[in-house]
């Protein structure tokens, strides 16, 4: 099983982005909005106290004898200067003639006859708001025009803008740090559901494959209820898979063992030279045969089980003496003495199932390998921190070169040609070790003939 | 302190090389310094010396070229002529006001500037620096016996009461002839009608127009006058026959003019000048927004009649009574009331 995940992209990350740049959006938005609005008001502002101003000199003016008579009121510009500090500039024109003020002020556009007129234009290197108004007046009888052209420089406004747009802009940031603070609140909490589905779905294996029971956001609904009913194939499949390789062991080395009986029945019928060596061949087949079937399924079961390796207290020593028991007829069949030597209580922490086929191949291998009459000594200890189940034999050893090789699927000794092996034996031994986090350790004996197999588990 | 200074008095009537008017031009510092500020006022040497002088003192290498004018000559030279000078000094405020409206100054700021009120200063153009109320002065002679008024109404009611004892005995500004009277004037009548009533009975009573505060004075204090009216009330107590005369402060309103400084568009040392305004504005308000005695020996203190003082407000209203059809309607007004033909 591939324990690497090809991951690109981040949802928390991608959500903080989004947010982001929604905020920056937003705030630039604001920034412009406030500052335009604060424009237009600045300027409406401006454009109604000028307009107030300007009719406030248009009602000061009458006719006297065709004579323009002005009595500008002084509110109409300290009014002006009530908003701003700004400059004034005024020009009065009575029947289209200047008669009065800035005489180089012009007059804004064509008259509507209509309401007053509003132009921005320079007036003496300065942008300058400017008013024009006018009022009709009779004199002898005809109708006269009085126009005043009311003008205001805008710096008032200028620094109110400015000030605006920095207290815009303050906004704006405030508003986006606050969003930004947030967003990364928000993409946290959105995904820490996810984080802890991830961490109880870790926690599952092949003893537990119970549905996530804890209740989900709705968006995740799907991927659990899928993730559940996975599970639950998963463990159908894992049930089915054991059933069928305890099922397999059962129908292959059955028959294989009544084929065996009856062959040697009929080996000790026969008396031809000749057919007496065809049975024998014909059982050492079927052993091979049953030898091969039976570490196969093993291995099966090692790869099985090894990837969601079950967590309980194995005692070494009862598992041990078990074992030894169990093949202790196998050994006396070839007059080995097969003898446990504990020398410390050891225990640890995995699956007893596996350790006992790992410690099965280690011991069946030695019997095998041994000639008759020797012994087979499995010594339980604890040394350096690990629990170890060491067996030495006295049988033909490994050979010198390429020891590690043994343990690789199906590689078999160059000293064993003429005895039944698949060669899965210590590949078994080294996969359970391993996957307890230990060892496999093959060596011949320093003293005398035959091999030493370790296998070290962690202590619990 | 005089003797110590470079002076070059040169007394130029009439003065005919430039189109305005100059009544005095005096140099202080150093000859054929380098670094000269030329500074136009309408203030008399003799106010501004030793402010100035304390400015050379911590100036050396630095010249002040000081010319002294008419408040419309000054307004003709910067305006009109575009005469170069640095630094321009007036106690003309809707001049100075309208010099600065119509662009012919250069703005400056500086901590000085801006740590004057809100009133003392428009834009970053006009920095006032002295308060002067427009004050009424008495001679204790022609009031002995009779109650001090303290208000116009006061004064009219002791008028109406004793014409013949003040007719021909009141003297004010010529309106057509003083600026300033112009301008005290037109903020009274802005003020209070009281002050039409007060033209209407100084008119009945033969009132005797006049071109200078200084003129009035000395009048009062010979006796020729009884009542001067808008006087410059530090021009009066700067003097030194103090005792024949009482300076009042009208207690239901007193104007205030303000001098004020600015720096023209043209001038040539602006490097000379801001510094010169740093240091006017410091030596008048460093007193906590009293004007500095350096600059004017006045005993008055402005502070206890707060609420009687009327300052006059820096700014484009000013510009309206400069308009020729106001000045016309106003000094016809006026002329019907003081003039009883």
């Amino acid at each position: 099983m591939s324990g690497t995940v090809h991951s690109r992209g981040s949802i928390r990350r991608r959500l903080m982005v989004q947010l982001l740049l929604g905020a920056a959006v937003l705030a630039i938005a604001l920034f412009f909005i406030v500052q335009s609005l604060a424009r237009q008001l600045a300027e409406e502002s401006q454009d109604h106290i000028l307009a107030a101003a300007a009719s406030a000199i248009l009602d000061a003016a009458s006719v006297r004898q065709g004579e323009l008579q002005l009595d500008l009121p002084y509110s109409a510009f300290s009014m002006l200067g009530n908003l701003s500090n700004d400059r004034v500039f005024y020009a009065i024109h009575f029947d289209d003639t200047f008669v009065t003020g800035y005489d180089d002020l012009p007059l804004a556009l064509e008259s509507n006859n209509f309401g007053p007129r509003f132009v921005t234009r320079l007036f003496r290197s300065e942008e300058v708001r400017i008013i024009t108004a006018e009022r009709r007046l009779a004199s002898a009888g005809k109708p006269v025009t009085v126009e005043v052209a009311l003008a205001q420089t805008r710096d008032g406004q200028r620094d109110q803008l400015n000030w605006i747009s920095q207290t815009a802009a303050t906004l704006g940031a405030g508003f986006f740090v606050s969003v930004a603070v947030l967003a990364f609140l928000a993409a946290r909490s959105s995904i820490s559901p996810l984080l802890r589905l991830t961490e109880s779905v870790g926690r599952r294996g092949p003893q537990d494959l119970r549905p996530v029971a804890a209740p989900v956001p709705s968006e995740m609904a799907p991927l659990v209820a899928a993730l559940n009913r996975f599970m639950d194939r998963l463990k159908t499949s894992l049930s089915r898979s054991e059933e069928f390789i305890a099922d397999a062991a059962h129908r292959v080395r059955t028959p294989l063992a009544t084929v065996r009986t009856q062959a040697e029945i009929t080996y000790r019928r026969v008396e031809k030279e000749e057919n007496r060596t065809s049975i024998r061949e014909m059982i050492r087949a079927i052993d091979e045969s049953s030898r091969a079937a039976g570490q196969m399924l093993d291995h099966a079961m090692v790869t099985l089980r090894t990837d969601h390796l079950e967590q309980a207290v194995v005692d070494l020593n009862t598992l041990s003496a078990e074992m030894v028991d169990r093949l202790r007829p196998m050994a006396e069949l070839r007059d080995i003495d097969l003898v446990l030597n504990v020398l410390n209580k050891v225990a640890t922490v995995g699956d007893a199932i596996l350790i006992q086929g790992a410690l099965r191949n280690i011991l069946d291998n030695a019997i095998k390998y041994s000639s008759t009459d020797s012994t087979i000594t499995l010594s339980v200890s604890q040394n350096a921190g690990w629990a170890q189940l060491k067996t030495n034999d006295q049988g033909i050893g490994f050979p010198e070169n390429g020891v590690e090789a043994l343990k690789n699927r199906y590689a078999r000794g160059a000293n064993v040609e003429g005895v039944v092996g698949s060669g899965l034996g210590l590949t078994i031994a080294d996969e359970v070790a391993r996957a307890h986090g230990g060892s496999l350790n093959i060596a011949n004996n320093t003293e005398g003939p035959g091999a030493c197999v370790t296998l070290s588990f962690p202590l619990c | 302190m005089r003797h110590l200074i470079l002076s070059l008095v040169l007394i130029l009537y009439p003065f005919t090389s430039g189109a305005f008017e100059i009544e005095e031009q005096v140099l202080f510092g150093p000859e054929n310094s380098a670094r000269m500020i030329r500074v136009i006022s309408t203030g008399d040497v003799r106010v501004f010396e030793p402010m100035i002088t304390g400015f050379l003192a911590e100036n050396t290498d630095v010249a002040v070229d000081y010319t002294v004018v008419s408040s419309s000559e000054l307004m003709k030279a910067i305006s009109q002529e575009e005469a170069s000078f640095d630094v321009a000094i007036s106690s003309a405020m809707d001049l100075q006001t309208k010099l600065a409206n119509d662009g012919f100054t250069a703005p400056y700021s500086s901590q000085a500037t801006e740590a004057l009120p809100e009133w003392a200063r428009w834009r970053q153009d006009l920095f006032a620096f002295t308060q002067e109320p427009a004050t009424i002065v008495l001679s204790k002679e022609a009031f002995a016996g009779l109650p001090l008024p303290q208000t116009r109404q006061d004064l009219i009611s002791i008028l109406r009461q004793h014409p013949d004892k003040f007719r021909g005995k009141i003297g004010t500004y010529d309106l057509r002839q003083s600026g300033l009277g112009y301008l005290f004037a037109t903020q009274d009548s802005r003020t209070s009608e009281v002050y039409w009533r007060l033209t209407e009975v100084m008119g009945a009573l033969d009132a005797q127009l006049y071109c200078c505060s200084s003129d009035m004075i000395n009048d009062v204090s010979t006796g020729k006058l009884a009542v001067a009216y808008n006087v410059l009330g530090n021009y009066a107590l700067s003097r030194a026959d103090t005792d024949r005369f009482i300076v009042l402060l009208p207690s239901d309103f007193t104007t205030v003019m303000m001098r004020t400084v600015l720096i023209p568009r043209n001038a040539q040392n602006k490097e000379l000048a801001e510094p010169f305004v740093d240091y006017l504005l410091q030596v008048a308000w460093n007193n906590a927004g009293q004007p500095s005695k350096q600059l004017y020996n006045s005993i008055m203190t402005l502070a206890q009649k707060e609420d009687s003082l009327r300052r006059i407000r820096l700014g484009p209203g000013l510009l309206i009574f400069l308009d020729t059809y106001k000045k016309r309607s106003f000094l016809t007004a006026w002329e019907n009331a003081i003039l009883q033909e």
